[in-house]
């Protein structure tokens, strides 16, 4: 209890003198400035705030200073303390500063030799531009209907009114599955998917029908023996001839662009009657705008809509047929159509995600 | 079919100068595609030349050449090229003397080649000009030396331009006839057809012939016992005799010219005749060698068994489905498609019977389909030719037969005609218009109809339309209404978008295989269609797992027969493609394929005993065997990759493709479609015994294998050209699609604080980790968010024939912040359960 009593004794001498205290925070502030990094930083921190460090022990007389003096030199050791650790702070905000710089200056970089650990990949552009077409179409309320490759002879050929012994039914060079007999065959267009949608839909229909065909060409660079088509039909009261070039010079503006336009001239297709040949202005061709052939159309034959059940009498509409491989071929100037089947991975990748 | 120009100009008026070009421009807008332009590509002063002189040159290769003088303009004018009347020409032929004429090509001439002709030294003479033969003026195949006119029958005047007088300088159109237009394979179709597109007046050819009273005498039977579906194969025959026709007389050359032109070989005169008027009248005509018959002639089908020499000198197995035409001997004809080479005509023919006839196309097309003969006349009755024409053509054949080979006309034939008539076909007012949407004048449809040959007449409610007789692809108002179309022109039909009702948009199954394919192609895949044709061993490795038989879908009539097969797995494909990107260089491959396979279910008969006919809607149990006929395709979706997964570079080393890729590419496809499949160790017989997973999808009805993944079986690979390791990954797209929840169970988001822990667990080094992960989730319940193997360790510390399994795991509660002993708990309850299956232990 000596120093409570020394502490309430008013003649006692102060053990703190302010020389001392001035000394202690300049020989701190002087560390603080001598510390060259965090590590040197907290050495002086513990050798001069620290617990035994000059200022600490001041502090820790405070209670040894007489009552008369206690508010003064309490204020001269907070301040000091109150400078010192100021000082400690803003050089370690100084220091971390500096060295973050400096981290960042030592990750710096090559971004021109960056590793990747992704190969860009490609959709093939038949798929791409099957999906482009479809999606024209949707955009027009129709649907998109699908059917088996793998198809019976009869929504191959017969639904399609191709008689068993027409000169038209041998031209499509078929595929029969073994033994013929038994009337299966690689479907050679996709227009058996129109039957079977008038057979599976409630009128009207309008639908499109994209897939994979197959004929028995020798593959070259102009043939393939395997290849797609997009084939639409609308199956509604009143369609009219002129609603099917309204449809196909729609389709052909949002491929070609606004100039694009249509043209028909007679044809002959078993499925369809009258019949056209189509022709479209491709404006932005490369060589310069031209007409290229594109596919056939025609309103649907009556005897394709008995087939489905559907009346021919209330009835009727068009149908229109197209190859994806040939559209490909003229719309991005492609000479060999090998190149479409060969699987390169060069000429996928030309097209990347998008046609 | 190709026209000669001059032809064409006989029945139709041709504005002066008239090119081949125009004649493609007027007749594409009535629906004859432009094929090609035929001449004969020789051009320049080529003129009838006399041979003045000639003196023999032996020379040292053994040879001898004549060194000819010939006058090739009239003494004192300038030649065709300008130069001088009299040329000296060096000739290797021996087959001319002095006197004759003869074809000279004078500098500034191009023959066929292009061959162009000049002055030039040769055999110590200046050439001026060449000696010609038919064949280097195209006109046949002949090379025995020059052409000397007097064996065409020729004297012109020296000078005379020899491309005119030989019809050289023709042109001819080849355009495309459509299957349904028969009529078209004929100057009168297509002469017909430029009137129809032009106005041009148009004179029927067959108006034209001479007519000659009907033969007599001559028997002639159609006894056809056996009508292919009710149609009697012969309903016109005719025949006509011709006698004493001169053998030596020659083809004249506009005759030869205009066969040669219209892409026909010319053979003798009475062939080239009957060939000339099969193309100007569409009406095959045969002719025979009448003394070469035996008595009489029937037409009957075949008996099983016989046997035809035909004048192609194949001799061919009938058909009791082929129509012969037959005489004493027995058959002499197969019907429409070829004569018999016992009874044509040959040099020594001097009276012949000609026979026009009109066979039944279904008839025509089988026995030439069966012969595999497609003729020019069974390419014409197979599209039906006109029954009306039969007597013009065998008038006209008689006609020439007269007037070019000398021939006199014989009472002698036969007529059998009992064709029937075209039926009539009503057309209602209005009709045309709402089908095509243009508002035809009434008087245009008239006047159109009449155009094309048809009679129209009045009728309540529209008008009775009766097809003429060589257009039986007119059979009902839609066939009327394409032709007041084409007529017409298509360009006056407007364009109307119609509006479709509101669509659905794509399917599920549609949006998410674009899904499926976007995904793969997003991280590296690149897609690849191939063909779906394989070998047996293709699909009997890929097929099935186990290496049993799998039954596949053969094609009848394959282009390659090494590959007649439907694939059942897309594998072999991506095999193929792979093998041939690496042979051009690339050795890091990602690809893959969306696409169908067909499955037949093993035992099952495909396909019916017969099929429905056309125009009628089949009954339901029709459809329902049509059904169950087709074999299943579903889609699927296959990856394959090699070489580096990650490609070394600065700062990382090559990451090698392997297993674990393919099971990358079987969760990428699972997360599209949003499905959850996994994997379990498997084998099959074309992946890497210790590399194969199968996958599973866990079903309400229990675990389903939906594909397979892994490497494959090394041997295969280097059987492919490929490299060690492949890694192929397939699923069946389709079943995938069905197991697809379109729902997805959506809860509450957890946003308490989560508790993590680590498990190690040692199980035996044969225990699959997935097995022991999914027992610690399942005992671990509720509270576990999330599982993942961090480590899979054996070795040191843990005993031999074990492994050590890490897991991290992640819980959270619902309602509360768990602590950590709720977390240990829960955790240990999952190490009981894989305990309890696996014999799993906690790690000391």
């Amino acid at each position: 209890m000596s120093d409570a009593s020394a502490a309430g004794n008013p003649a006692a001498e102060n053990p703190i003198s302010e020389t001392a205290v001035e000394e202690a925070v300049a020989a701190a502030l002087a560390a603080v400035a001598a510390a060259g990094d965090t590590a040197a930083l907290k050495a002086a921190r513990t050798a001069h705030a620290g617990e035994g460090s000059p200022l600490a022990r001041v502090n820790a007389q405070l209670r040894n200073v007489p009552a008369d003096r206690k508010a003064a030199t309490g204020k001269l050791v907070g301040q000091a303390r109150g400078r010192v650790n100021a000082a400690f702070a803003a050089r370690e905000a100084e220091l971390a500063e500096a060295e973050t710089a400096a981290r960042l200056a030592a990750e710096r970089v090559d971004v021109t030799a960056a590793s990747t650990r992704w190969q860009p990949g490609a959709r093939h552009p038949l798929s791409l531009l099957q999906e482009e077409v479809a999606d024209i179409f949707v955009g027009m309320g129709w649907e998109i209907a699908e059917g088996p490759e793998l198809e019976h002879e009869w929504f191959n050929f017969d639904a399609l009114n191709f008689d068993e012994d027409h000169p038209a039914r041998a031209m499509q060079d078929t595929f029969f599955i073994d033994p013929p007999e038994r009337h299966l065959v690689l479907r050679t267009h996709t227009s058996p998917v129109q039957v079977r949608s008038l057979l599976e839909r409630p009128l009207p229909v309008y639908v499109l029908c994209p897939g994979r065909v197959y004929r028995t060409d020798e593959f070259d660079a102009t043939h393939l023996p395997v290849f797609s088509q997009f084939e639409g039909l609308a199956i509604d009261r009143g369609l009219t001839m002129a609603h099917l070039r309204g449809t196909l010079e729609h389709f052909a503006r949002i491929m070609f662009g606004q100039e694009a336009k249509i043209r028909l001239r007679p044809n002959y297709f078993p499925f369809t009657e009258p019949s056209a040949e189509m022709d479209v202005w491709q404006p932005s061709a490369k060589g310069g705008a031209r007409w290229v052939e594109w596919g056939g159309c025609g309103m649907v034959n009556p005897n394709v809509l008995r087939a489905a059940g559907v009346d021919p009498g209330e009835y009727q509409g068009f149908a229109f047929g197209m190859g994806i491989e040939r559209t490909l071929q003229f719309r991005n100037e492609l000479n060999d159509m090998r190149d479409m089947a060969e699987g390169d991975i060069r000429f996928s990748g030309q097209f990347g995600m998008v046609i | 079919m190709r026209v000669p120009i001059s032809w064409l100009a006989e029945y139709v008026d041709l504005p002066e100068g008239t090119t081949v070009a125009d004649l493609h421009a007027a007749l594409v807008r009535v629906g004859f595609e432009e094929e090609a332009e035929h001449g004969f590509g020789v051009s320049g002063p080529v003129v009838v030349g006399e041979v003045l002189e000639l003196t023999p040159e032996p020379q040292s290769n053994g040879k001898t050449i004549r060194w000819c003088q010939v006058r090739v303009a009239p003494q004192g004018r300038s030649a065709a090229d300008g130069g001088a009347d009299v040329r000296g020409v060096v000739c290797g032929a021996a087959n001319f003397e002095v006197g004759d004429k003869v074809v000279v090509t004078l500098p500034g001439a191009v023959l066929p080649g292009p061959f162009p002709i000049a002055a030039r030294k040769t055999y110590g003479h200046v050439s001026d000009g060449m000696i010609a033969s038919a064949r280097e003026l195209g006109l046949g195949d002949e090379h025995d030396g020059i052409l000397r006119l007097v064996t065409l029958g020729l004297d012109p005047e020296v000078g005379t331009d020899a491309l005119r007088l030989l019809g050289l300088d023709d042109r001819a159109v080849e355009v495309n006839v459509t299957p349904d237009r028969g009529y078209a394979f004929s100057v009168r179709g297509i002469a017909r057809e430029y009137s129809h597109s032009t106005g041009a007046v148009f004179r029927d050819p067959a108006a034209l012939a001479r007519p000659l009273p009907p033969g007599d005498g001559f028997p002639v039977a159609i006894q056809d016992d056996a009508p292919l579906r009710g149609r009697v194969g012969a309903s016109v025959f005719l025949t006509r005799a011709v006698r004493g026709i001169d053998p030596t007389r020659p083809t004249p050359p506009w005759l030869a010219s205009r066969l040669r032109l219209a892409g026909i070989r010319s053979i003798s005169l009475p062939v080239d005749i009957t060939n000339y008027v099969m193309l100007e009248l569409g009406e095959p005509v045969h002719a025979y060698d009448l003394d070469r018959l035996t008595g009489g002639i029937v037409v009957r089908r075949a008996t099983p068994g016989e046997r035809l020499t035909t004048l192609d000198g194949q001799t061919r197995t009938l058909s009791p489905e082929d129509l012969l035409i037959t005489d004493g001997s027995g058959p002499i004809g197969l019907a429409g498609v070829m004569g018999g080479a016992h009874t044509e005509i040959s040099e020594g023919t001097r009276n012949v019977l000609i026979e026009t006839a009109i066979f039944d196309p279904v008839s025509i097309a089988r026995t030439a389909r069966r012969h595999k003969l497609p003729s020019e006349a069974s390419k014409r009755y197979e599209r039906g030719v006109d029954p009306a024409v039969a007597d013009a053509a065998s008038a006209r054949v008689v006609q020439l037969l007269v007037d070019l080979a000398g021939g006199t006309p014989d009472p002698l034939g036969s007529a059998h005609a009992a064709a029937e008539p075209p039926a009539p076909i009503d057309l209602p007012d209005g009709y045309i218009a709402r089908l095509v949407g243009v508002d035809y004048a009434d008087e245009e449809i008239r006047r159109t109809l009449v155009e094309i040959g048809a009679d129209i007449a009045d009728q309540d409610g529209g008008l009775r339309v009766t097809p003429p007789t060589w257009r039986p692809d007119l059979v009902d108002s839609a066939s009327l209404a394409e032709e007041v179309a084409r007529l017409a022109g298509y360009d006056r039909i407007p364009s109307v978008l119609p509006v479709a009702p509101p669509g659905r948009g794509l399917t599920r199954a549609q949006k998410l295989r674009r899904s499926v394919a976007q995904l793969l192609a997003a991280n590296g895949g690149v897609e690849v269609l191939a063909f779906p044709f394989v070998r047996r061993q293709q699909n009997d490795r890929f097929g099935s797992a186990d290496g049993s038989a799998v039954p596949a879908v053969k094609l009848a009539n394959p282009i390659d027969a090494e590959a007649p097969y439907l694939r059942t797995s897309l594998l072999p494909g991506l095999i193929e493609i792979a093998s041939r990107n690496r042979s051009r260089g690339f050795v890091d491959l990602d690809l893959f394929e969306v696409g169908s396979v067909f499955r037949p279910e093993p035992g099952v008969q495909y396909g019916t005993d017969s099929i429905a006919p056309l125009a009628v809607l089949p009954t339901e149990e029709t459809f329902a065997a049509m059904a169950a006929g087709i074999p299943p395709q579903p889609r699927h979706v296959a990856t394959l990759r090699l070489g580096s997964a990650i490609p070394k570079q600065p700062g990382q080393e090559a990451v090698a493709a392997d297993w674990r890729d393919a099971l990358t590419s079987v969760q990428r496809v699972a997360a599209a479609l949003r499905v959850t499949v996994r994997p379990v160790q498997g084998t099959h017989q074309a992946l890497h015994p210790g590399r194969t997973a199968r996958i599973v999808a866990d079903t309400p009805s229990g675990e389903e294998t939906v594909g397979w993944a892994g490497e494959l079986l090394p041997s295969l690979a280097e059987e492919a050209d490929l490299p060690h390791v492949v890694a192929v990954a397939e699923l069946d797209l389709t079943r995938l699609l069905a197991l697809a929840d379109p729902d997805a169970h959506a809860v509450a988001i957890r946003t308490l604080p989560a508790a993590t822990q680590d498990l190690s667990l040692v199980v035996g080094s044969e225990v699959p980790a997935g097995d022991v992960q999914r027992a610690v989730a399942e005992g671990a319940g509720g509270l576990l968010e999330d599982i993942r193997l961090l480590d899979d360790y054996r070795g040191a510390g843990v005993p031999d024939g074990s492994k050590s399994l890490t897991f991290a795991l992640r819980f959270r509660a619902e309602d509360r912040t768990l602590t950590a002993a709720e977390a240990s708990e829960a955790k240990l309850a999952g190490v009981a359960v894989a305990g309890e299956r696996y014999g799993a232990s906690l790690r000391e």
